[in-house]
């Protein structure tokens, strides 16, 4: 900004009615008689934002191509021409704990609610692709979401809840292929006819090894695994969204707006380009992919983040791969607001936090969304603290007023300038992984990883000093309250999910176990597609462990690099 | 900020369990090396057995454990086991996560000697380091 004045004031006059003219007849005399607040006004991701904005801070900004109309490209504006006058956002709330039977009971809860979609959150022994029985698991089971272990524990999940009729998203990375496999499996029970399931697996090992750290195998046979998975749904269950590109994590582990918006993008190109590798036409599986965004704090950073993302996603797929099928244009992306965002002293407060979240979340036009409770960094959600989040985005919804026009906030100088900035930046950090020659060599050099870690400390050090506030952290720090009533998991949970998968081992048919997981694991040496052999482990009851171990001979495993403080 | 107090002073910072979110641990083992102690940071997915054998062969004086995937209640007393059989029960434990009160005092009274709740400035856990974990007799 400072080096275009200067080249303004350089070579020609103050124009009268511009920002300078302005400046200098109107702003000097006001700050000389009263000073701004603070020397510096930055987003929470360390962006400087400027005083004011006019049509000069969009110069060579065209509405026509930068913006365009809802439902056109590059969709700054939205994907739908109505978007939420025509139908509202789904209400996604991800929930998961204890048992299958735990949480079968929360999802028919929040069906009855007025929810409208199901999100399943499953246990960090499932995630990390281990049994409820295995060492590491211990104190695991069950406390961070549903524990699963076999298709026994998946059926229990969807007892009652009609597949072909809901949307399901499923959040499962490393082991996708399993739970993609169960689900199905659970599908062909209930007689639903695969090709009609409606649903969202994450699936996004990449943002794994950047941000939240569940891994199994290296990067190379996680991307195959990821292949094999959207070949399989492409022909065979077409209204599945394969990979969910998960900028969510990137941020919670300490990203800024900007790096959440390059990193997200640059895995959704590493996934377009290993599907091409593969010969998967691009408007075969673009139209699959859907993406995950975090609205956290900073409210017009957040809506400007979610329309640049459109833009860029717009551009890349038309100008990189020549997809010539608007759908594979177009990012659908679900929004969850920020849980690191969050405090826990004075914990009412983030109700408030999370309707700024959600409202830049609808603002910035997202297609579905979780609101976070306001009991989250306590512990899990209880299920009044679930109400309450929900009921925020029925307000939003219902009683705002928003949703009466679409995208309200375009042709706001300052909303299309920081639209505008937030582009540049995150292209420039694409810039810089593609010269690592993409995202899996910039993960294996640790690239993300430390910018994220940089970020992380640096805001920290923020809080820490006063620089920035967190109300009740802080500043304004009296009156915590009392605590609100937590949900507590018990142990008997994982006592009674070890019995559970006891007794299927006892069930079982041995032989067809074994026979399944013995050419499942065959097959991952050579180089045929998987999923069909990875069902028939899922219905003869295979584990997930025993599913993922069998692989590991083929694969190998990850390690973390040495990690650098 | 004087290393005087902080010199000689060995601190582990572990994740312990499956639970990926690291980014508190490594701020504070950042922040506690900043601070002028020697920090060793176990990375993810470690074991009770090899947080304490690190911690044995490192020689610290305190261990800090990191733990917001609930499991905390197994983990920590698990760990101060393990140190008490093998000798290691004078190193001070401490940590921090997603820990409910109730369960804070649970772990204390188990022998956990602070536990830090999201929010906490690093600042306060470096005083609380400087003034409750002194270098042992090597």
């Amino acid at each position: 900004m400072s080096r275009d004045r200067d080249r303004r004031d350089a070579t020609t006059l103050v124009r009268p009615g511009s920002k300078a003219a302005w400046e200098e007849r109107v702003l000097e005399p006001a700050l000389k008689k009263k000073p701004e607040r603070d020397v510096a006004f930055t987003t929470v991701s360390d962006l400087p934002i400027d005083r004011l904005y006019t049509a000069e801070d969009l110069e060579g900004w065209d509405a026509g191509r930068d913006l365009g109309l809802p439902g056109e490209p590059p969709y700054t504006r939205g994907l739908h021409p109505t978007m939420y006058r025509g139908r509202l956002w789904t209400m996604r709330q991800f929930a998961g704990f204890g048992s299958a039977e735990d949480t079968n009971q929360r999802f028919h809860y929040l069906l009855e609610h007025g929810q409208t979609g199901l999100s399943t959150a499953f246990d960090l022994p499932t995630l990390m692709g281990r049994d409820s029985g295995d060492a590491l698991a211990e104190g695991e089971v069950g406390r961070e979401g549903v524990a699963i272990d076999t298709l026994e524990d998946m059926e229990t999940l969807f007892r009652g809840i009609p597949l072909g009729e809901v949307s399901t998203s499923m959040t499962i990375n490393a082991p996708a292929f399993v739970l993609l496999a169960m689900y199905l499996a659970v599908a062909e029970k209930q007689g639903v006819p695969i090709e009609r399931l409606e649903g969202t697996i994450q699936n996004d090992i990449l943002k794994e090894y950047i941000a939240q750290k569940e891994w199994i195998y290296p990067p190379a046979p996680s991307m195959r695994l990821i292949t094999d998975m959207i070949a399989f749904c492409t022909e065979r269950v077409p209204k599945w969204n394969t990979i969910s590109i998960s900028g969510y994590h990137i941020r919670e582990a300490g990203s800024t707006a900007v790096q959440e918006l390059a990193f997200t993008l640059a895995d959704g190109l590493a996934y377009v380009e290993a599907a091409r590798a593969r010969g998967l036409d691009v408007d075969r599986i673009a139209p699959r992919l859907s993406f995950f965004f975090n609205s956290h704090i900073d409210f017009f950073e957040e809506v400007a983040k979610f329309r640049a993302a459109r833009r860029m996603w717009c551009r890349f797929m038309q100008e990189r791969y020549g997809a010539k099928d608007p759908r594979s244009w177009m990012l659908r992306t679900h929004a969850q607001t920020a849980g690191c965002s969050l405090t826990a002293q004075q914990p009412v407060n983030n109700v408030v936090r999370v309707t700024l979240q959600a409202l830049a979340a609808v603002l910035g036009g997202t297609q579905s969304l979780h609101t976070n409770s306001l009991d989250e960094t306590l512990a899990l959600p209880s299920e009044d603290s679930v109400r309450i989040a929900l009921r925020t985005q029925q307000i939003v919804a219902e009683e705002s007023g928003v949703t009466n026009t679409v995208d309200p906030l375009a042709g706001s100088y300052f909303v299309e300038a920081l639209t505008n900035r937030m582009e540049a930046e995150a292209l420039e950090l694409i810039r810089r992984i593609d010269a690592m020659g993409g995202m899996v060599a910039a993960i294996e050099e640790g690239f993300p990883q430390r910018e994220i870690a940089e970020a992380a400390y640096r805001y920290q050090r923020q809080i820490d000093s006063g620089e920035k506030t967190l109300v009740g952290v802080n500043r304004y720090t009296e009156g915590n309250g009392p605590p609100p009533a937590l949900l507590r998991i018990g142990h008997d949970v994982e006592t009674a999910q070890k019995a559970r998968l006891a007794a299927v081992r006892a069930r079982r048919d041995a032989k067809q176990h074994a026979a399944s997981l013995e050419r499942m694991a065959s097959a991952a040496r050579g180089t045929e597609p998987l999923m069909p052999f990875v069902l028939d482990a899922v219905r003869a009851y295979a584990s997930v462990q025993e599913i993922c171990d069998a692989l590991k001979p083929a694969f190998g495993i990850y390690r973390e690099g040495r990690v650098q403080l | 900020m004087s290393t005087a107090a902080t010199s000689g002073v060995r601190l582990l910072v572990g994740k312990v369990g499956l639970d990926g979110h690291d980014r508190g641990a490594k701020i504070i083992a950042r922040a506690l090396r900043d601070a002028g102690f020697e920090v060793i940071y176990t990375g993810l997915h470690q074991t009770p057995e090899m947080v304490v054998s690190t911690a044995l062969q490192e020689d610290v004086d305190g261990i800090g454990l990191s733990i917001l995937s609930g499991a905390h209640l197994t983990l920590f007393p698990r760990i101060l086991s393990l140190l008490r059989e093998r000798g290691g029960d004078d190193i001070v434990v401490f940590g921090g996560g997603i820990i409910p009160d109730e369960d804070a005092l649970q772990l204390k009274e188990a022998g956990v000697r602070a536990v830090f709740t999201p929010g906490t400035a690093t600042g306060e856990v470096i005083d609380w380091v400087r003034t409750n974990v002194p270098s042992r007799p090597r």
